[in-house]
């Protein structure tokens, strides 16, 4: 058996894994919420639907298995985390619920006025979602007023403090971008032409935030600049991230969007890895007493969990890796409307 | 109201509101397998169509399961974070596990089996269907092991902890297989199964009987019918023998709460009432009907036999009584029901029968909302009968092990206006989507399986055929036409 400080360290590292995992495959079906109302037909909006169609549930079972392995690896931190934001978890509870009932309901009828109220919670919740995913990390990079008793007493409004909204920001116009390099991979004609457009606005938007972001994280977060000092080997992150950003213009001035949605991927997976370096070894930084903060040390399960779980995560996850990409291939090609589309 | 009752009432509300669906697509499942089974034996396209519109149904439901259950899995940590603290190193491993080996393989196939009728082939096609079942039912598996280990605690002891100086307790594993094979699991994960086909067949019988009663699909409904009674008939029989051997595994492990199931409130033989009112302040069982000696008779074979009764706990440890009195007999008399109904239609299905006395198909369409209940009530009974522990105190190896309680159980920096708001938003929404999924289900129920029309569609599908050849999308033919083929 390894011992306990490696366990807590290939866990903390899994767990970046699922959340890479997630953020890049739920971030393109996110995306492809948020631009669904600029759509301009009815035809093209069952085309944005069905192109996640096949694949947003699967997606969706990594955040699940995230909260599961957070739940297993690092009790304390997922009791913590999760009732600190309460509020802002069961927000992004509804939007969860709204987006899988809107997928479903939306296209079985034809009264229009039905299909756009759940045109409409197909959107909200999928803003909302990307949203809510970028202000608990905001949060997380400032640290939480916990206690020394692992308790955190803090409204909503707090939570919306100028820094997680900025970092909410991103992850809206990051989803965004990818999710609409994804349509462009997955559709023809009228629709990936607008596709193309709405790629390049959101890459400007997103170009614009992340500037803001970059100085606002200098700023108000200094724990994280002090980790490259210590190792700078760790600057290959936001290399590779700039490198990533940059060449998703170049891929689509080329006209290779393969390319462009593999540097997306590259963008979500280098910013993900930085919000972990920078929060390492904390999970749950403590603002009152830096002292207090949950560590991978301080919040992990015994050795004996931790080893179970990593012989479940080794059986499993090849086995998952194979469905996923089966399904990836059977649905591969340009989305078409089927009799048993949505 | 407080956070804990309030915590309480939400959660009881979710998880309820979620157990509508994964039972259901449990049971659904195997009565797809065998259709699609049927398929491919016989070849015959209206058993395809059969399976059609079985998946569409599926499907429905299947969204609702997922859009409601991962609201628990937030949930113990949102409004149970003690608990959490408490249980996480036993019981997150089961949630990883369920979401590792269970919802991957479910979400996965499911696509298949939705979307992937033109796409693969009917073999791969009858597997995905086939993986979709076992999937749902591995999630059965992990969960409500889990559950169990709560309810009769093994394979772990609970050690001190200190994190910033802050001590506190934690159960953590000692022996995996004793803690998944803790002394309730299988009996309590076969009983669930074995409720969720009972809904999966009555679900089918009732859909089947109402196109018996109005004429309509007659073929698909005779044959549907037929596998929903036989699938509901060897089940019933099948809880009754179950449930027998869970009622003595709680009387062992859990004595307070078979004594609340009974409202056996003195120690000494025990009696077995067919229905009655149980008064926690008289300690008597009012307006009931009791057989003398049942119960010591049904746990050990002697109608004499003393049965452990409440009054050998102490009052703060006594679960309520009344609602697992309730729901417990509830359960058991829809069981018995279940039986009669499904034995009997059995024996009519024999010629045909059955199929001429509406009367006994009006009932079929009225007995599914009597299997959602069964269901329900089994839970309530399990988990209101457990009360006022959330993890059951044990002993493991001489060592007595102390328990949770539910009121220890709550999160520290939860206040009850949260919670009640995120009960009105719960509220709101789950009666929205329960209203909208009916009128889905009926829309769909309505529109009935293709059968005939396949000859219609063939016409249809020339067009559709050059459209597509053309490498063109299906603009050209408008979007109504696809409507009425997707329902
Ligand atoms: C269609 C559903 C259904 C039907 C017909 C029955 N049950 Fe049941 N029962 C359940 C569905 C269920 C359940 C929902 O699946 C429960 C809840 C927890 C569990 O383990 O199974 C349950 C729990 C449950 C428990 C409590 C177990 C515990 O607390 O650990 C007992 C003793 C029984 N059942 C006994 C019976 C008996 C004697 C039945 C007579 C026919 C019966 N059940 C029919
Ligand atoms: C507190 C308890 C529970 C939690 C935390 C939970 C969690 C979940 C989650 C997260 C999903 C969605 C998976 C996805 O995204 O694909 C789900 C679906 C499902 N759950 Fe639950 N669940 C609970 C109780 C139960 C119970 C008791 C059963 C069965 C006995 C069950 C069976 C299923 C099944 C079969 C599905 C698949 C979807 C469906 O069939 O509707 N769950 N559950
Ligand atoms: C799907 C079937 C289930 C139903 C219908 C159900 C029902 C209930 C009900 C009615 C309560 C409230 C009891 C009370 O407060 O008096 C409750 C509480 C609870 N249940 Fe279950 N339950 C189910 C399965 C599970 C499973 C599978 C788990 C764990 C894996 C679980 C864990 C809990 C917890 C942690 C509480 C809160 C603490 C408490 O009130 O005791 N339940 N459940």
């Amino acid at each position: 058996m390894l011992d306990h400080d490696t366990l807590a360290m290939i866990w903390f590292v899994l767990l970046g894994v699922l959340l890479i995992g997630y953020t890049i495959l739920d971030g393109f079906d996110l995306g492809v919420g948020i631009l669904h109302p600029i759509a301009k037909s009815d035809e093209q909006r069952r085309l944005m639907m069905n192109s996640i169609g096949p694949l947003w549930d699967g997606n969706e079972v990594w955040l699940v298995t995230f909260g599961g392995a957070l739940f297993a690896a690092f009790p304390y931190a997922y009791a913590t985390v999760f009732s600190a934001f309460y509020v802002a978890f069961m927000l992004l509870l509804f939007a969860l619920i709204f987006r899988a009932v809107s997928l479903e309901f939306r296209s079985k009828t034809e009264n229009p006025a039905w299909r756009r109220v759940w045109d409409f919670g197909f959107f909200a919740s999928s803003f909302l979602a990307a949203f809510l995913f970028g202000v608990a990390g905001g949060n997380l990079m400032l640290g939480l007023p916990m206690s020394q008793n692992l308790t955190v007493h803090q409204t909503l409004l707090e939570q919306l403090s100028p820094y997680p909204l900025v970092i909410g920001a991103l992850t809206v116009t990051l989803f965004t971008m990818h999710g609409a390099i994804f349509l462009y991979l997955k559709t023809e004609g009228d629709l990936q032409k607008q596709a193309e457009q709405w790629i390049w606005r959101a890459f400007g938007f997103f170009l614009v935030v992340y500037m803001l972001a970059t100085m606002f994280t200098l700023i108000e977060v200094p724990r994280a600049t002090h980790k490259f000092e210590e190792h700078p080997w760790l600057w290959i992150a936001p290399i590779l991230n700039v490198l990533a950003i940059a060449n998703i213009p170049r891929a689509m001035f080329r006209k290779q969007p393969a390319y462009a949605f593999a540097s997306s991927c590259a963008t979500i997976a280098a910013l993900a890895f930085l919000f972990a370096a920078a929060i390492f070894p904390d999970l749950v930084p403590s603002t009152i007493d830096p002292a207090w903060s949950l560590t991978i040390y301080t919040a992990r399960a015994s050795a004996k969990t931790l080893d179970i779980m990593l012989l479940i995560a080794l059986i499993g996850m090849p086995c998952v890796l194979t469905y996923t990409a089966v399904i990836y291939w059977v649905f591969r090609g340009k989305v078409k409307l089927e009799r048993t589309s949505y | 109201m407080d956070v804990e009752v309030l915590s309480r009432l939400q959660f009881a509300g979710t998880i309820m509101f979620h157990y509508l669906f994964p039972p259901l697509t449990i049971g659904m499942g195997l009565v797809m397998v065998i259709i699609e089974g049927m398929w491919l034996k016989t070849g015959d396209v209206s058993w395809n169509h059969a399976a059609r519109f079985w998946t569409r149904i599926f499907a429905l439901n299947f969204a609702l399961g997922i859009a409601t259950g991962i609201v628990m899995e937030f949930e113990f940590g949102t409004n149970w974070a003690a608990y959490s603290r408490f249980v996480g190193d036993v019981f997150g491993s089961a949630l990883a596990a369920e979401g590792i080996f269970a919802f991957f393989l479910e979400s996965g196939f499911l696509a298949v089996l939705v979307f992937g009728w033109d796409r693969v082939g009917p073999k791969l096609h009858f597997f995905s269907t086939l993986m979709v079942f076992l999937g749902s039912c591995f999630s059965a598996i992990w969960i409500v092991v889990a559950n169990s280990w709560q309810q009769t605690p093994a394979g772990y002891h609970v050690v001190d902890t200190e994190v910033n100086g802050v001590p506190g307790l934690r159960a953590e594993i000692t022996d995996y297989w004793a803690m998944v094979f803790n002394p309730s699991s299988a009996d309590r994960l076969i009983h669930t199964l074995i409720g969720a086909m009972i809904l999966g067949g009555f679900f089918v019988c009732s859909i089947s009987a109402y196109y018996l009663i109005r004429k309509r699909h007659e073929l698909f409904a005779r044959r549907c019918f037929t596998i929903g009674v036989v699938v509901a008939a060897i089940f019933s029989v099948a809880s009754l023998i179950s449930g027998h051997h869970q009622a003595q595994t709680v009387s062992r492990t859990q004595p307070a709460k078979l004594a609340a199931f009974e409202g056996h409130f003195k120690t000494g033989p025990g009696d077995l009432h067919l229905f009655g009112w149980p008064d926690a302040k008289t300690q008597q069982v009012k307006y009931g009907l009791a057989i003398p000696g049942m119960l010591s008779f049904l746990l050990y074979a002697d109608s004499e036999e003393p049965v452990t009764g409440l009054d050998a706990f102490a009052p703060e440890d006594q679960p309520p009584v009344w609602l697992p009195f309730q729901s417990y007999h509830i359960m058991a008399g829809l069981g018995t029901f279940f039986i009669l109904l499904s034995c009997v239609s059995l024996v009519l299905l024999r010629g045909g029968r059955i199929f001429r006395m509406r009367w006994l198909l009006w009932v079929f369409v009225f007995t599914v909302f009597g299997a959602f209940v069964a269901n329900e009530a089994g839970w309530i009974a399990a988990e209101t009968g457990r009360q006022p522990w959330v993890v059951y105190p044990s002993v493991q190896d001489g060592v007595s092990m102390p328990g949770l309680r539910t009121s220890e159980g709550l999160s520290e920096s939860v206040r009850a206006e949260q919670v009640w708001w995120s009960i009105a938003m719960f509220g709101l929404i789950y009666t929205l989507l329960f209203g909208v999924w009916l009128y889905v289900l009926n829309d769909k129920i309505q529109h009935g399986p293709d059968e005939g029309a396949s000859i219609a569609r063939r016409t249809g599908s020339l067009r559709e055929a050059a459209a597509a050849l053309a490498g063109h999308s299906r603009s050209l033919l408008g979007s109504n036409h696809q409507r009425e083929e997707r329902r």
